[in-house]
């Protein structure tokens, strides 16, 4: 029997006092009912391989197959990865799973529930002592990777449960980009999934971090994501739920930890039927010159409920943050429930927020239809124009994914 | 036969009577200038013209091309050949202006996706004089000056190719410079594609790049005249639209008799013409 280093028993230790331990916000689940163990996958050496209705879905999460302008990949299928690699091209980029990346670097613990907390709540618990894999992804330092990393993970078995760490590395002076895409087999409507994404954003480094998910109806989603911004780093996050789960409840933090750090967060949710989106954005400046930018775009239909969090928390002098929250109702039912947070704690902080929640302003839609426009195109473009992806310091790329993303959603929606 | 026919029209904008018995016709090809003194229903008239909601038409009729358009939805009008140009147009966030002139030329927003250079929108800006690399991506609408806005809504009824055009207002807001080249834009479109306008305006500057045939006046909510432009222009600006109209103020009384002056006065004048 292998040892069991002293610094993973003690985690495991905290996570096993946590295990019943319930998340603050957000309906708790009881993870029992959910499956522990799913069929195990065979490893390819290339995404073209996956069966077609896979290959599909994948690619509404913006992940190419073809592996199309990509600096590298990682598939995980229910609990087994089946692809982890970096392109040829881009050695200066690492892609692994994060067990063998706990087998290579043994400076890995310093990474390891650095930024989340192992005993947050049952979540990050059971976490740490059921973990099935997840991505490691750095860039080493001063890499400049153009293409964006791709990683995707993929539930394709009934009411089962996904639970990976994912740790990100951008270290000093690199530019890292990562497209993550989370959705379900066509015939998969049920499952937890559970995420742990650790961000580590080193000096003078920027990384942009796109995340799009797909979930079905009856699934349950509790991501847990920290990042710590040194000094001079940026970290931009896009996040993006267009089909919703059952419940879903995430309030990623970032820490501006460096002089001159930058977070920026940029939340597109489509709520849909009776699903519960619970999804906030926290920023944290402890540094001098650290700034902060949070929006988010909501679009409530059906009777679904989207609760739109922001907290930016100024903990030094000459730090700048915004917080920028608009929701648009499409439907009677749907309720849109923005609490925008500032928090200031010393003087010299400068934190700001605007927040709206409405329904779709009739004299733009009348414009538009005296355009030409049926009642029905105008305010799909009018949608379409609410979420668009104006994304600063975003590679092309990747706005174009968004905006696939956002296409794909207002033709479903109308 | 008129291609826009406007009987008796009366409108409401919630419990208020705006409009009380409008009468006004277009013929093919016509150009016909619209006055009137502030808050007389002019806009009004074309919101209703439009199927605008909230304007409720209680009586009377709108007659496009020989169809009734009184129950007609908004795009069902613009498709058959109405466009308006709207005195005051929204803000719309998101919406790109490149994307709306196409969509009013009846073609697909562009997708960059697809990668092909921009061929319809781009000439149209350039035409209106909307440098088109900062204003192809500008949202609509959104901090554009006063005069920016009249010249989107003119690239907008150039990409549409309208039978007839309803302006409000084009020339308010916009400067000396700015509007010679517009009303030579707009006087040259009219003419090379023999399209009908209706045309809203509280200045005669205008009037020699349009070159209008017919002017009409409102007041009250009703066209109290309709005859040479010129001579009305005359006529109001030498004695502005209160003693013109024998109606400041509003006394409902003399409005009555000085408008059965006017009607016979017409009526002698189409007689002669
Ligand atoms: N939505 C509305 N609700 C209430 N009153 C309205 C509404 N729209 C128009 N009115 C009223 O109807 C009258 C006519 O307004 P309209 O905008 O048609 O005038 P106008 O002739 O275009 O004036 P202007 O020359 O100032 O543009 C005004 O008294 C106006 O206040
Ligand atoms: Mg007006």
């Amino acid at each position: 029997m292998s040892k069991i280093p002293k610094w993973k028993r003690e985690l495991a230790k905290l996570a096993r006092e946590a295990k019943d331990k319930p998340a603050k916000l957000g309906p708790d689940i009881d993870i029992q009912e959910f499956e522990s163990s799913t069929p195990g996958q065979e490893v390819l050496s290339n995404l073209t391989e996956l069966p077609e209705e896979v290959q599909k879905s994948a690619e509404t999460v913006g992940i190419s197959p073809q592996e199309r302008e990509r600096s590298g990949s990682f598939f995980q299928y229910d609990q087994s990865v089946i692809l982890a690699c970096a392109h040829k091209e881009t050695p200066e980029v690492e892609v692994c799973s994060t067990s063998e990346a706990l087998k290579k670097y043994d400076w890995l613990r310093d990474y390891w529930w650095k930024v989340v907390p192992v005993d947050m709540d049952k979540y990050t618990a059971f976490a740490e002592t059921n973990q099935h894999h997840g991505y490691f992804i750095r860039s080493k330092p001063g890499a400049r990777s153009i293409f964006p990393v791709q990683a995707c993970l993929f539930m394709g078995t009934q009411r089962s449960i996904q639970c990976p760490h994912n740790i990100i590395i951008a270290e000093e002076n690199s530019e890292l980009h990562i497209i993550t895409g989370c959705t379900t087999h066509p015939s998969t409507n049920s499952g937890l999934h559970i995420g742990v994404s650790e961000f580590y954003i080193k000096e003078g480094a920027t990384l942009t971090f796109t995340m799009i998910h797909r979930w079905g109806r009856d699934f349950e989603v509790r991501p847990r994501t920290g990042a710590m911004i040194e000094k001079g780093g940026t970290f931009l996050s896009t996040y993006i739920c267009f089909k919703p789960a059952k419940t879903l409840q995430m309030y990623p933090v970032a820490h501006c930890v460096g002089e001159k750090s930058t977070a920026r967060f940029h939340t597109l949710l489509h709520g849909m039927d009776d699903s519960l989106l619970d999804v906030g954005s926290r920023a944290i400046l402890k540094a001098k010159g650290s700034r902060a930018e949070i929006t988010a775009r909501a679009i409530g239909e059906g009777s679904s409920r989207i609760i739109a969090r922001g907290h930016l928390v100024g903990e030094m002098p000459e730090t700048k943050a915004h917080l920028d929250c608009r929701g648009l109702l499409l439907s009677e039912k749907a309720v849109i429930h923005a609490i925008p947070e500032l928090e200031g704690r010393v003087e010299g902080t400068d934190l700001s927020h605007e927040a709206t929640v409405g329904k779709i302003e009739e004299e733009q839609l009348y414009y538009l239809m005296s355009r030409g426009l049926n009642e029905e195109e105008a305010t799909g473009l009018i949608i379409k124009g609410f979420l668009d992806p104006e994304v600063p310091g975003l590679p092309e790329r990747l706005r174009m994914e968004i905006k696939k993303a956002v296409q794909l959603t207002t033709e479903k929606a109308l | 036969m008129s291609l826009l026919e406007v009987k008796d029209l009366h409108v409401k904008v919630g419990d208020k009577e705006i409009l009380r018995g409008v009468d006004l016709a277009v013929k093919k090809g016509e150009v016909h200038v619209v006055m009137g003194p502030n808050a007389s229903g002019k806009t009004t008239l074309i919101m209703t013209l439009l199927g605008y909601p909230g304007y409720r038409i209680t009586q009377g009729e709108i007659v496009f091309n020989g169809v009734n358009f009184n129950e007609k939805p908004i795009h069902e009008r613009v498709a058959s050949g109405l466009f308006i140009a709207f005195q005051t147009p929204p803000e719309i966030r998101g919406v790109k202006l490149r994307d709306l002139i196409r969509i009013a030329g009846g073609r697909d927003p562009w997708d960059p996706l697809e990668g092909k250079k921009e061929t319809i929108a781009t000439p149209l800006l350039e035409k209106v004089g909307l440098d088109p690399a900062t204003f192809f991506s500008r949202d609509v609408n959104v901090g554009f000056s006063g005069g920016e806005k009249k010249r989107s809504e003119l690239a907008q009824i150039f990409a549409a190719r309208p039978k007839l055009m309803v302006l409000d207002e084009p020339d308010s807001g916009v400067d000396i410079d700015s509007l010679k080249t517009l009303g030579l834009d707009l006087g040259d479109y009219i003419r090379e594609n023999n399209c009908a306008a209706l045309v809203i305006t509280h200045y005669r500057h205008i009037l020699p790049y349009i070159r209008p045939d017919k002017a009409s006046v409102m007041c009250h909510g009703r066209v109290i005249v309709t005859g040479d432009p010129y001579e009305i222009f005359s006529k109001i600006e030498e004695k502005g639209y209160c003693e013109y109209l024998g109606v400041c103020p509003p006394d409902m009384k003399s409005l009555v008799e000085r408008e059965k002056t006017y009607e016979q006065d017409s009526q002698v004048e189409k007689g002669t013409g």
